[in-house]
């Protein structure tokens, strides 16, 4: 069977600045993976890879089998398999929370208003803002934002979930409901791959962990391995400052 | 048949205006039909050519394309329609431009007695609709452009996550956000479109500027219709800006992050 993610061999630069050099990894199907790793070392720009955000310089990324780097790909198609969370939220401002987790669902699966919004009160009532379904984001605190923008990706039903650093603009007292949703959704056995700097929440949530920096996979295994005693050198040093 | 005098504080010949009341009356409807016909058309313009101007595509090839067929030329249509004067691009329209593809011989649109009787009865307007919506579109597509431009990244890459398509994401997620903060400047573009309607009057449109110059010809009085139309734009923009408040007020909410 396919891998939900593998990477072979990717290479990304920006004009001269390499950011991602040779990486390979997979991701399978119900796996939840933790990429860490300094800022600036690439994490952003792997994850937005797996979605075609980026356009990878060389090498591939296939989803589920499919190569999101082909030209010759519908992203759009691949996309709907693959949720996205980001650090910044991107919620749609003019939009209230119901219709923020209408809108894809409505245009894309086909489904009635009524469907649509039986869909979104559940996933509104799963991730706890079910009482803000009519609000705009605008009155809505960062750590509701953030469940509601899970909420949104989810309503799609993507058989997989990417987080680029969720709770990295959170007021500290609300990192904890974020990462809890988050946790609850491993748990139910959703494919995830989560950029974080939550190492107690990676260490708790994640099967296997990937340490990247300077834009190479350096070191990847179970987070009790790779937290307890890591074989790099590098790895050890990035401990060693965020521990 | 000689009416007598209405004198208004002892200058103003309101007889004239009194008039020559139906003919005011034509040309403030022509202002205002041309008007809204040209921003209608001129927002559509301007949003197909803001369109093409922020182009792009996924592949080396198809890029190319994007940039030889629609940046280049809508960038050097919006700098020629930005670069010459409006009164120029009427008289170009009504002279040159028009009769090539309209005219009894050999019209490339139209030719023969439908293009004589076109010309001699709608000219002047199918001049005017068409070069002030050319023009309108021109700048219009400059203000698309930066409102497109002015929503923050993340919304688009939101959308297209969620799989919707390029098309899908400018119509549901940006150009609604986009169009709020662009109600301001396209306000200001419908202003400067109604008054610069009057410059049709140069090639025989029958708005409020042309029925001024008629009454003014016929008298040899330039107070009286001037001085009326000049009231008439005037109360016409300040309708307009009245609106566009409304609107702005209206389309405001959600809008503060
Ligand atoms: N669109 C872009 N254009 C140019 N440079 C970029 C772009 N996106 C990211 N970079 C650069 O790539 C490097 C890696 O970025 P990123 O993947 O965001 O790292 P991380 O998420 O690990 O902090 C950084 O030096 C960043 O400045
Ligand atoms: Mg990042």
């Amino acid at each position: 069977m396919d891998a939900a993610i593998r990477v072979e061999a990717l290479s990304k630069r920006f004009g001269r600045l390499e950011v991602l050099r040779d990486v390979s990894c997979a991701v399978a199907d119900g796996e939840v993976v933790c990429v860490i790793g300094p800022s600036g070392s690439g994490k952003s720009t792997l994850l937005r890879c797996m979605n075609g955000l980026e356009e990878a310089t060389s090498g591939r990324v296939l989803v589920h089998g499919v190569a999101v780097s082909d030209h010759g790909t519908n992203l759009d198609t691949v996309r709907r398999e693959v949720g996205m969370v980001f650090q910044r939220f991107n919620l749609f401002p003019h939009k209230t929370v119901l219709q923020n987790l209408a809108l894809a669902p409505r245009l894309l699966r086909g489904l009635t208003a009524a469907e649509t919004r039986d869909r979104a009160d559940a996933l509104l009532d799963k991730v706890g803002v079910l009482d803000k379904r009519d609000a705009y984001p605008n009155q809505l605190s960062g750590g509701q934002q953030q469940r509601v923008a899970i909420a949104r990706a989810l309503a799609m039903q993507p058989k997989l979930m990417l987080f680029d650093e969720p709770t990295s603009s959170l007021d500290p007292e609300m990192v904890g409901e974020v990462l809890a949703v988050m946790q609850r959704l491993a748990e139910e056995g959703m494919t995830m791959v989560i950029v974080t700097h939550e190492m107690g929440f990676a260490r708790r949530v994640a099967h296997r962990v990937l340490f990247l920096d300077e834009g190479r996979l350096v070191e990847e295994g179970p987070p009790a391995a790779l937290f307890e005693s890591p074989r790099e050198e590098r790895t050890r040093r990035f401990l060693g400052k965020v521990l | 048949m000689d009416e007598p005098q209405i004198l208004w504080f002892g200058w103003f010949r309101a007889d004239i205006i009194k008039e020559y009341e139906p003919l005011f009356w034509e040309g403030l409807r022509m202002t205002v039909g041309v008007t809204v016909v040209c921003i209608l058309l001129g927002t559509l313009l301007g949003l197909l050519l803001g369109l093409a101007r922020l182009a792009d595509a996924r592949s080396p090839v198809a890029r190319v394309l994007t940039r030889v067929l629609l940046r280049w030329p809508a960038t050097v249509y919006v700098s020629f329609f930005r670069g010459t004067p409006l009164f120029v691009q009427i008289l170009l329209m009504h002279f040159a431009v028009v009769p090539l593809f309209m005219n009894p011989a050999d019209g490339w649109l139209i030719s023969g007695d439908t293009a004589r009787d076109l010309r001699q009865n709608y000219g002047a307007v199918i001049t005017g609709i068409v070069s002030l919506s050319l023009n309108a579109g021109a700048y219009i597509s400059e203000i698309f452009r930066a409102g497109i431009q002015s929503i923050d990244r993340g919304q688009t890459e939101a959308a297209r996550s969620l799989g919707l398509s390029y098309g899908q994401a400018m119509y549901h997620v940006v150009l609604p956000q986009a169009f709020r903060r662009m109600l301001p400047p396209l306000g200001n573009n419908a202003i400067a479109l109604l008054k610069d309607s009057s410059l049709v009057s140069a090639v025989g449109l029958g708005e409020l500027a042309y029925a001024a110059r008629t009454v003014a010809g016929a008298y040899s009085r330039y107070w009286e219709p001037y001085l009326t139309i000049s009231v008439m734009y005037w109360l016409l923009t300040l309708l307009l800006a009245w609106g566009v408040r409304h609107l702005e007020v209206r389309y405001g909410r959600g809008d503060s992050r």
